[in-house]
C-alpha cells in the first residue's frame, strides 16, 4: 500500500474543486470496502484521499415526478431496508441484499457501488498482465482462468464483467445517475453510465474525471407486483454472480405490458437490450416466450473456455427469473 | 480404590472459552515486546527459473526501515551447516528460504523488509524491483503431468497385494471403472501464520512466540538452522487459532523473524497476509482411479486402486490414499498403488483427516457406483463386505462398532426412503438426492509426557509441551486431571505451548486426546499414589493400616471404606514439604500392536440439486461415530460439526485455482477461495455409538479431529449422484459441472 493522505472535504464543490486542482493521483473514498482492497494489492495507487461522508449525500427522500432519489453516501444497507425501496422497488432490495456480506453492506455505499471495479482474478494481481489496470500490458483472462469472465460485449483487450448486483436492478429500473463536475452537473441514463471495454478497459464509466456521484434517482415505476432478482453463484452466501438476472415485469391478464430484464456477470456492464424487450410487449408471457426473449437477448454470446458454461446458464436463469417474477 | 467423580463423559464448556470470546486469550501476533521492529516478505512471482536481480535500493531509502533481507545478503551462518529439516519434514531436502537465488514454486518468499512499522515495512516492499530468468515451462497440472509419476524407497509401500485382482475383475460380470480428481485445498485457519522472535545477544539465546501445532516443531526447526541447542531456543504458542494440519511444519515467517531477530538485535515480528496463507502447505492435488467388481449377490470380488498425489521438486511428501481400499471391506482379491507427481509447487503439508479424506472419497464414490451397478442399496453393500478384521494386517480390531454407526444413522436420517432411481425425487425445481458414505480413522498414539504439581492451597497444574489449535485441549486433560484426582474442574489449570514443558508429540493426526490425555491420566495417578503416601505419613491414625485399593479420591478428599475422611489440603499442609510434584513419561501399550485401532464413522447425507442451474445445497447430514470414549460430548460435537462443515467444503466449493501457465494462484483470498459459509451448513446430527475400547489406550478414547471430514464428500457426490443421475468425477461440484 501506497503512502497517502486524506481530507474530509464539507461539500460537494469543494470536493470537486480539490479533484480537479490537484495534480496529483486523487481519488473519492466512500465505505472503502473497494478502493482498500485495491490499494492494499497495489492495484490502485493514489497519494491523496477525499472522503466523501460528510457531504450532505446520504437521505433518501422523495422526488417531485414520485420517483425516489438515493444519495450517494446512503449504505447498500440503509438503501435496502429503506421502507420505500422494500415497497415499491423490492427488486432493488433484493438485489443488494444478495450482494457481499451484512458487514460489507453496512459499509458500502450506493454511489461505490456503481464504481466498483472488477474481481478478475488477474486484474487484482499485480504480477500478471492486464489492459485494464496496465493499459497495452495485454489481457490474461482472454487465454487463462476465465471461468467468471464476460461471454458479452467483451473485447480482445478485456473480458471482464461489472460485479456488482445492485448495479444489475438499477439497470432493470432504468435509475439515471447525478454527477457534478468541473463543467457543472448532469444526469447520465444508467444503461449509458458503465461502458464496454472496447479498446479502453481502463475505464470502466462515462465518468469525467473528478466528476463526483451525487445521487442515483428511480423512477416512480418500480414493479413491485412482477419481479425477481435471481442470483447464480458458486456458494449460497458472499459469492459474486456467476450470472445475475434482474426480470420486472407488468402484466395484463397474460399479455405482457412491459417487460424488463438485466444480466449480470456476463458483461463489463450490467447487460440490457431495450429494443429486444420493445419486441415482446403485447406478447403472451408463457415459457415459450421467456425462452425466445432469451435467446435474443444472449444472442451473439461468446465463451472463452472456462465459462463457456455462462451461456446456457444465462439462458436458464433468463426463463426461471421471468417465471417467477410472472408468478408473483 | 474408585473414582466417583463424573467429569469426563460429561458436556463441559471450555476452560478458555471466556478468554477467547472476550479477546483476551493473546495470540502470537499480539505479543509487542520493546523495541519491536515488523516484517513485511516479498514473493516470487514465477514458478521456475532464478532471480536475476532485486534491487532494494528503494525501499532501504524509505524513512523507518531497518534492513531489506534477500539472499544477496543473508547470513552466510544460516547457509552452510544449516538443518533446515523438523519433525514433521518427509524425505527431500527442505525448502531454504534466501538460500540462493533459485526459484523453486511461485509465492517462494524471497525478501523482507524491516521496518518500524508495519505499514512501512509493507510500503517499501512494494519497491523492490525483482528481475528474473525463467527457466523452462512450468509444471502445476497434477493431470497433465501423470507420465512423471514415480515410486521409490522413500515412499511406503502400499499393502502388499493379496489374491489375483486383476484376473478376479477380468472374470467378473458386475464392475466398475472409475477416476476421481480432486484440486489442491489450503488450510486456511483464522488465524493467519506470525512469529514474534526476540534473540538475546548476551545469553545466545531466543525467546520466540509462534503459531505452530506443536512447540517442539518450532524449537528443532530454529536449533537446526542456527546450529543451537535446543535448550536455547524457548518457543511459546499458547493459543492458536486453528492450524487443521498447517502448523504441523514451521512456516517460513519463522526462519525470517528469527534470523532477522538475530541479525538486527531487535525483536522482530512478521505476520503473514492472508495471500501468503496460500504460499505454503496444502492438501495436494490427487487423481484416483478404482476398478471394483462382485459376484451377483453383491460380494466384492476385488479391489484395484490406484492414487497419484502431487508431490514438490524438493521433497516427497506422502499420504496414506490407498491404504484403506484394502482395510475397509472383506475382499479377498486387492491390488493397490500409491505413486508422486512431482510439479513446481511448494510441499504439501498434511491437511485435516490427510489422505483419509482422500482415499475414502474415491473408494465409497466408487462402492456408490458400484452398488448401483449390481442393483443393490449403498448400505446394503457396504453391510454385505463388513470386514471383521483388518484386511490389511490380518489382525482383529481393537473395538468397531461401525454396524451401530451404520443402523443408527439410517434410523436417524430416514434412509429407508431413500429412492434408488436417480432423478425420482423432485419438489418444484429441486431434485432431491440421499447418499452415504463410510468413514474411517486410524486411532493413534505417540508417547507423551506430563507432569503434575499439587499444591497445599489445593490447586493442581498439569502440563505437557502440547497445543490447543482449537480442539479443546485445555478443557478436555483438565478434566482428565480433575477426575483422576478428584478435585473440582476449577481446582485444575492444564498448562501447554511452552518449549520448557514436558515433551509432547505435535498436535495432529487426531491422536492429542490418545497420547497427551494417556500421560495425564497417568501422571494424575502417580500423583494419587503420592498424595497416599503422604496421607500415611501425616495421618497413619487413618491410613497406617489401609491399603490404596480402598481409598477414594474424591470432591478434593482422601476417603477410606468407613467414612474416615481427611481433605487433601489438610494432607498436604501437615507436612513441611507442603506440595506434592510427580511426572510421567507414557507410551502406547505393548499388546496394542495385536490389534488395528480405528475410529469409524457412517454419513448420510441429503442434497437438493435446482434441476435448471445446478446450485447445490446440503440440507441435511446424518453423522454417527463410533470413536470409544466420549471424554467431553460438547467439544466431541463441535469436532463433528466442524469436520462435515469441511466436507461439505471439500465436496463442492473449495479449489485452489491455478493459472498453471505461471503456476500462480488465482484465488488466493477469502472472497474468492470458497469455503463453506453459515448458509451452506444446516441440519447436522451428530451421533456418538457406544464403543467399549480397553485396548486402544487407558482412556478408551480415540480421536475425532478428521473422522467428520471422511466420507462427508463422497456421500455428497453419490447423493448428488442420486438427485440428477450425473456422476460427477472431479471436485468440487460446481454447477457449471452439472449443466
Ligand atoms: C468480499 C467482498 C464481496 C463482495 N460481494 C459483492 C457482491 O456479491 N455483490 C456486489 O454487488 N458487490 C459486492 N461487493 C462489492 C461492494 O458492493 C463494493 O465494494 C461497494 O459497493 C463499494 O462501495 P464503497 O462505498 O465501499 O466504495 P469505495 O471502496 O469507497 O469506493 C469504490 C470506488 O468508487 C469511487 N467512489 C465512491 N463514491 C463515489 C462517488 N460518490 N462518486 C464518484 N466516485 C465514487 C471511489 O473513488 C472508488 O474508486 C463485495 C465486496 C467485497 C470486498
Ligand atoms: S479481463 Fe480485463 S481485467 Fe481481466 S486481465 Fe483481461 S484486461 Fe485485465
Amino acid at each position: 500500500m501506497n503512502n497517502f493522505s486524506l481530507t474530509q472535504v464539507d461539500s460537494a464543490e469543494e470536493a470537486v474543486k480539490t479533484a480537479r486542482l490537484s495534480t496529483e493521483n486523487n481519488r473519492y473514498i466512500a465505505g472503502g470496502t473497494n478502493l482498500i482492497d485495491l490499494m492494499k494489492y497495489r492495484v490502485e495507487n493514489p497519494d491523496h484521499l477525499l472522503d466523501i461522508n460528510r457531504l450532505n449525500f446520504s437521505e433518501i427522500s422523495s422526488l417531485p415526478d414520485n420517483g425516489l432519489r438515493l444519495g450517494a453516501t446512503v449504505t447498500n444497507a440503509d438503501t435496502a431496508y429503506h421502507q420505500e425501496v422494500q415497497k415499491n422497488y423490492p427488486l432493488l432490495a433484493k438485489a443488494i441484499l444478495s450482494g457481499a456480506s451484512t458487514q460489507l453492506r453496512n459499509m458500502a455505499t450506493d454511489g461505490g457501488n456503481l464504481m466498483q471495479r472488477t474481481r478478475c482474478y488477474y486484474f487484482y494481481d499485480t504480477a500478471t498482465p492486464c489492459n485494464k489496470r496496465e493499459p497495452g500490458s495485454g489481457c490474461s483472462a482472454l487465454e487463462g482462468f476465465n471461468r467468471i469472465h464476460a461471454i458479452l460485449g467483451a473485447s480482445e483487450k478485456c473480458i471482464a464483467t461489472h460485479p456488482s448486483d445492485m448495479c444489475v436492478a438499477l439497470a432493470a429500473l432504468d435509475a439515471t445517475v447525478q454527477v457534478t463536475g468541473e463543467s457543472g452537473s448532469r444526469s447520465i441514463p444508467i444503461l449509458e453510465f458503465h461502458r464496454l471495454p472496447g479498446d479502453h478497459p481502463e475505464k470502466d464509466t462515462n465518468l469525467e474525471p473528478g466528476e463526483l456521484i451525487t445521487a442515483i434517482d428511480l423512477p416512480e415505476k418500480g414493479f413491485s407486483q412482477h419481479f425477481e432478482y435471481l442470483k447464480v453463484r458458486d456458494r449460497p452466501s458472499y459469492a459474486f454472480a456467476l450470472v445475475s438476472v434482474a426480470a420486472a415485469l407488468e402484466i395484463d391478464g397474460s399479455t405482457i405490458k412491459d417487460i424488463r430484464v438485466s444480466l449480470g456477470g456476463v458483461a463489463h456492464k450490467p447487460w440490457r437490450l431495450p429494443e429486444v424487450e420493445q419486441q415482446f410487449i403485447d406478447q403472451q408471457a408463457t415459457p415459450q416466450t421467456f425462452e425466445a426473449f432469451a435467446e435474443k437477448l444472449i444472442a451473439g454470446a461468446k465463451g472463452y473456455g472456462d465459462n463457456d458454461f455462462k451461456i446456457k446458464l444465462a439462458k436458464k436463469s433468463i426463463v426461471r427469473a421471468l417465471l417467477t417474477a410472472l408468478e408473483k | 480404590m474408585k473414582v466417583l467423580n463424573n467429569i469426563t463423559g460429561v458436556a463441559t464448556t471450555r476452560v478458555d472459552g471466556r478468554k477467547k470470546v472476550t479477546g483476551t486469550a493473546p495470540y502470537t501476533a499480539e505479543f509487542n515486546p520493546a523495541n519491536l521492529v515488523h516484517g513485511y516478505i516479498v514473493n516470487s512471482t514465477i514458478s521456475t527459473g532464478t532471480i536475476t536481480k532485486i534491487d532494494t535500493t528503494k525501499a532501504l531509502d524509505v524513512a523507518g526501515v531497518r534492513e531489506v533481507f534477500t539472499h544477496e545478503n543473508a547470513p552466510l551462518s544460516v547457509k552452510i551447516n544449516a538443518d533446515y529439516s523438523d519433525p514433521m519434514a518427509p524425505p527431500g531436502s527442505p525448502f531454504r528460504p534466501l538460500y540462493n537465488d533459485q526459484i523453486l514454486y511461485n509465492g517462494q518468499p524471497i525478501a523482507m523488509v524491516v521496518a518500524d512499522t508495519f505499514e512501512t515495512a509493507r510500503y517499501a516492499a512494494g519497491l523492490i524491483e525483482v528481475a528474473y530468468n525463467t527457466s523452462g515451462k512450468s509444471t502445476t497440472n497434477i493431470k497433465d503431468n501423470l507420465d512423471r509419476a514415480f515410486t521409490d524407497d522413500d515412499l511406503p509401500d502400499p499393502p502388499k497385494p493379496r489374491g489375483n485382482a486383476k484376473k478376479a475383475y477380468q472374470e467378473s460380470e458386475i464392475k466398475i471403472e472409475a477416476a476421481y480428481l480432486q484440486p489442491r485445498e489450503y488450510h486456511n485457519p483464522m488465524e493467519p501464520f506470525a512469529t514474534v522472535a526476540q534473540w538475546d545477544a548476551d545469553e545466545e539465546r531466543f525467546l520466540i512466540y509462534d503459531k505452530i501445532q506443536g512447540v517442539a516443531s518450532s524449537q528443532g526447526y530454529i536449533a537446526g538452522i542456527f546450529n543451537m541447542e535446543k535448550e536455547k531456543v524457548r518457543v511459546l504458542s499458547e493459543f492458536v487459532g486453528g492450524g487443521f494440519g498447517s502448523g504441523l511444519r514451521p512456516q517460513y515467517q519463522l526462519f525470517f523473524a528469527a534470523m532477522a531477530a538475530k541479525v538486527l538485535n531487535l525483536p522482530v515480528k512478521v505476520v503473514m497476509t492472508r495471500k501468503q496463507m496460500f504460499s505454503f502447505g496444502h492438501r495436494p492435488a490427487c487423481f484416483q482411479e478404482f476398478k471394483l467388481s462382485t459376484d451377483k449377490n453383491g460380494k466384492l470380488t476385488s479391489i484395484q486402486h490406484k492414487a497419484y498425489g502431487e508431490t514438490s521438486q524438493f521433497e516427497k511428501y506422502t499420504e496414506t490414499i490407498v491404504d484403506w481400499s484394502g482395510l475397509m471391506y472383506a475382499c479377498e482379491n486387492v491390488e493397490l498403488n500409491y505413486k508422486l507427481v512431482p510439479l513446481d509447487v511448494y510441499t504439501p503439508n498434511d491437511m485435516r483427516a490427510p489422505g483419509g479424506t482422500t482415499g475414502m472419497y474415491g473408494l465409497e464414490c466408487a462402492m456408490d457406483e458400484l452398488a448401483v451397478k449390481a442393483g443393490i442399496d449403498p448400505l446394503e453393500l457396504r453391510l454385505i463386505n463388513y470386514a471383521e478384521k483388518d484386511q490389511n494386517e490380518g489382525k482383529p480390531f481393537s473395538s468397531k462398532e461401525l454396524k451401530a454407526c451404520y443402523s443408527r444413522a439410517a434410523e436417524k436420517f430416514g434412509w429407508k426412503n431413500r429412492k434408488a432411481e436417480p432423478r425420482s425425487h423432485k419438489e418444484g425445481h429441486t431434485l432431491i438426492g440421499y447418499g452415504m458414505a463410510t468413514g474411517v480413522w486410524e486411532a493413534l498414539q505417540q508417547k507423551a509426557s506430563a507432569k503434575a504439581i499439587f499444591t497445599a492451597e489445593g490447586h493442581l497444574t498439569v502440563s505437557a509441551a502440547t497445543a490447543d489449535i482449537g480442539t479443546g485441549t485445555y478443557t478436555v486433560m483438565a478434566q482428565i486431571a480433575a477426575e483422576t484426582v478428584g478435585l473440582p474442574l476449577e481446582h485444575v489449570t492444564f498448562k501447554l505451548g511452552d518449549s520448557t514443558l514436558p515433551k509432547s508429540p505435535i498436535e495432529g493426526g487426531s491422536w492429542t486426546v490418545s497420547s497427551v490425555g494417556s500421560a495425564v491420566k497417568m501422571v494424575c495417578v502417580s500423583l494419587r499414589e503420592k498424595i497416599y503416601a503422604r496421607a500415611q505419613e501425616t495421618h497413619p491414625e487413618l491410613f497406617a493400616e489401609s491399603m490404596i485399593e480402598d481409598a477414594r479420591f474424591e470432591k478434593g478428599e482422601l476417603s477410606i471404606r468407613d467414612g474416615r475422611a481427611v481433605s487433601f489440603m489438610e494432607i498436604l499442609n501437615a507436612d513441611e514439604r507442603k506440595s506434592i510434584e510427580t511426572s510421567v513419561n507414557s507410551e502406547p501399550a505393548e499388546n496394542r500392536d495385536n490389534y488395528s485401532c480405528y475410529t469409524h464413522s457412517c454419513v448420510m447425507v441429503e442434497v437438493h440439486v435446482d434441476e435448471d442451474l445446478g446450485m447445490i445445497r446440503v440440507p441435511r447430514v446424518v453423522n454417527a461415530i463410533a470413536g470409544g470414549k466420549i471424554i467431553n460430548p460438547k467439544t466431541a460435537e463441535s469436532q463433528i460439526l466442524g469436520g462435515v462443515t469441511w466436507g461439505i467444503g471439500m465436496a463442492i466449493e473449495e479449489e485452489g485455482m491455478m493459472d498453471d501457465r505461471e503456476g500462480r494462484i488465482m484465488n488466493a483470498n477469502l472472497a474468492e477461495y470458497h469455503m463453506p459459509i453459515n448458509a451452506d451448513v444446516q441440519e447436522i446430527d451428530v451421533i456418538f455409538v457406544e464403543e467399549k475400547d480397553e485396548i486402544v489406550n487407558p482412556l478408551g478414547a480415540k480421536g475425532l479431529g478428521e473422522i467428520g471430514m471422511v466420507g462427508t464428500a463422497a456421500a455428497i457426490a453419490n447423493a448428488v449422484y442420486n438427485a440428477t443421475g450425473k456422476r460427477i468425477r472431479e471436485l468440487p461440484i460446481t454447477l457449471d459441472k452439472l449443466l
